[in-house]
């Protein structure tokens, strides 16, 4: 009797345990991203300009892909770039990578290698010594996803 | 972690911007995978790159999961006058690793 009962916890703790077992990893959604992006600009409106995200148009493979953010001319002193902050649509994460600048900073371009786990849209965000907040974005083309193998 | 590729140029004009690279060999797991038997491969990644000029902090990265595998990163920093360039970064399990390069600004 108690032998059935322990079967039947059994079968419910296991029912439980595949329950919580996630069938892939929390995909980022645009509102994820958003939120992220809101946390950077507060109340401050998000303008287009300013920041050029570079990525291929379309990917072949996607677990190294080459990412540039840049300012598209250079900025007066008091309107220099402080940080870029770099946001996935389609990845697990929102966030792929945020970049700050320190005073003796050179000319405001990073380049890196990052992951796309999907086709969509990646964005740039720039923040400047103004206040002031810029974004630009990109849609990717991805045709071997990343992340998953 | 220690099998790295940084490049500054040997000397700048001052006033100048050069260009850092770097290649950091790293797996940067994702922590999203699993091996063979389901089980999940934790993350291991390269959480934070740090770059300073004449001891001042010149250009920082927070990396995550996203970021390919053996990250590169190449950022440009203005040369002031001649000094060690130092490139550290650590990942999230605090292992940090250093390496100073000087420059000669003329």
């Amino acid at each position: 009797m108690s032998s059935g009962l322990d079967r039947r916890r059994f079968a419910f703790g296991a029912g439980i345990a595949l329950l919580a077992l996630p069938a892939g990893p929390a995909w980022a959604t645009k509102a994820d991203v958003a939120a992220k992006i809101k946390e950077i600009a507060g109340a401050t409106p998000i303008r287009k300009g300013r920041v050029k995200i570079d990525l291929p148009v379309l990917v072949e493979s996607a677990n190294s892909v080459s990412l540039r953010v840049s300012v598209e001319q250079s900025l007066p002193h008091d309107q220099r770039v402080l940080s870029f902050h770099v946001f996935a649509e389609g990845n697990p994460l929102p966030n792929v990578a945020h970049f700050h600048f320190g005073p003796r900073a050179g000319r405001r371009m990073v380049a890196t290698r990052i992951r796309l786990a999907d086709s969509q849209t990646v964005i740039a965000l720039a923040k400047c010594a103004d206040g002031s907040i810029w974004l630009d974005s990109i849609e990717v083309l991805v045709a071997l996803a990343a992340c998953l193998d | 972690m220690n099998r790295h590729l940084v490049n500054i140029p040997k000397t700048a004009r001052k006033g100048e911007d050069f260009e850092v690279k770097v290649l950091l060999a790293h797996v940067m797991e994702t922590g999203h995978r699993r091996d063979d038997a389901g089980a999940p491969i934790p993350r291991h990644i390269i959480e934070r790159f740090i770059c300073t000029y004449l001891g001042a902090e010149v250009f920082r990265a927070d990396l995550f999961p996203a970021i390919a595998a053996n990250p590169y990163l190449a950022f440009f920093v203005t040369a002031e006058t001649s000094g060690p360039v130092t490139l550290s970064w650590t990942d999230d399990r605090g292992t940090t690793v250093a390496e100073t390069l000087d420059i000669v600004v003329e």
